[in-house]
């Protein structure tokens, strides 16, 4: 528990920087005998389970892992297909990991422009004048922290909920962006961010933070 | 400490019901309060398929959002019903607010009430008026003194 992940979006909504610092991972290993009393399906490029709940294995789950192999897509990392494989009596029993789909890195791109639209649209919406945009948005298992800079720049920090003291590492972020990226002659502004020294900073920065506010009456 | 506005959202995005407190902006966007109600609801659901995709476990559940100025508080039902309720920052969680608002006015007076047809927009009086009172009611409900 403690900060999730971190997202920095340039000003026209794309992701220039993404890192996942302390992800829960919920994922459950099984054997099973054939014939498979899951029913899955294609689904965004992966197989998903999308009937047969059971033993912590959820409707939504992906396939992780076959037998140990890792899961590319539609495929093991040693070329079989999954749907094949699994359909196949000879190849029982067999024990298939399944968890929460990881976020594809595409999938992230699209996630950082959704919120740089929401967060127009909360300003948009706002019952009262001069409003900014989301700042912090609230769910029953996360905390999602944005702040936007001057020059638009948002920070998005995900943490959990009874994480305190995200607003000054944000801050923090800002600090170590202006310091190691725009300071950097090699890096171009708006571009994905690729400094070695921001990663090691930002991740000290988050660990510090984790520790320092943990578990405190809120943020 | 205030209330602005509240919606309640069918599932199928029609605004049933719209009522407006303490409000000083009017829909920047439109004159037209459809297009606004089409805008929130839009944004809600967004807001919840990006929350299910972002939510590092398996629950999800999208309550509030906060900007500089106001907060929206969220709550659905199983049925689909949306309640939305803007305040200002002081208010801190309007969970119980909303739950009372379905469980005692919109069941009470609306479903119960044999004229009122399902997924219309509301004019029951009754309700209307009981929601303004109990609106009116809470602890932080006052209106602005400026």
């Amino acid at each position: 528990m403690g900060i999730f992940s971190v997202y920095v979006v340039n000003k026209a909504g794309g992701l220039i920087y993404q890192y996942d610092n302390n992800v829960p991972r919920t994922e459950v290993e099984k054997t099973f005998s054939y014939p498979l009393d899951l029913v899955l399906k294609h689904h965004d490029e992966k197989v998903v389970v999308s009937f047969g709940q059971r033993d912590g294995i959820r409707v939504g789950h992906a396939v992780l892992s076959i037998n140990g192999v890792d899961v590319v897509g539609k495929n093991t990392t040693d070329g079989k297909d999954i749907m094949e494989y699994l359909k196949d009596s000879s190849n029982y029993p067999v024990s298939i990991r399944f968890g929460r789909a990881r976020l594809s890195s595409n999938e992230k791109l699209m996630l950082a422009s959704m919120f740089h639209s929401l967060f127009a649209i909360g300003s948009q919406l706002s019952p009262e004048v001069g409003s900014s945009g989301i700042e912090m948005l609230e769910t029953d298992v996360f905390k999602l922290h944005c702040f936007q800079t001057l020059t638009g720049i948002k920070f998005i920090v995900l943490a959990d909920p009874r994480q305190s003291g995200i607003d000054a590492l944000l801050r923090k972020i800002y600090e170590i962006y202006s310091d190691f990226a725009l300071k950097n002659p090699f890096y171009s502004l708006e571009m994905p961010i690729r400094c070695e020294l921001f990663d090691q900073n930002l991740k000290s920065s988050l660990e510090i933070a984790e520790k320092a506010g943990n578990f405190g009456a809120g943020s | 400490m205030t209330i602005h506005n509240l919606y309640i959202f069918d599932r199928n995005g029609s605004c049933l019901y719209y009522n407006e407190w303490n409000r000083r902006k009017q829909a920047g966007i439109s004159k037209e309060e459809l297009q606004e109600f089409k805008l929130m609801y839009g944004m809600l659901f967004s807001i919840r398929s990006f929350v299910s995709k972002m939510s590092p476990v398996d629950k999800e559940g999208f309550l509030s959002f906060q900007t500089s100025k106001y907060r929206l508080h969220y709550y659905e039902t199983p049925s689909g019903l949306r309640f939305v309720l803007n305040t200002d920052l002081s208010v801190s969680n309007a969970r119980d607010t909303l739950q009372h608002i379905y469980s005692n006015l919109y069941v009470e007076y609306v479903v119960k009430n044999p004229v009122c047809v399902p997924s219309h927009s509301l004019d029951s009086e009754l309700f209307s008026g009981r929601l303004d009172a109990f609106i009116r009611a809470l602890p932080y409900y006052s209106p602005r003194a400026a």
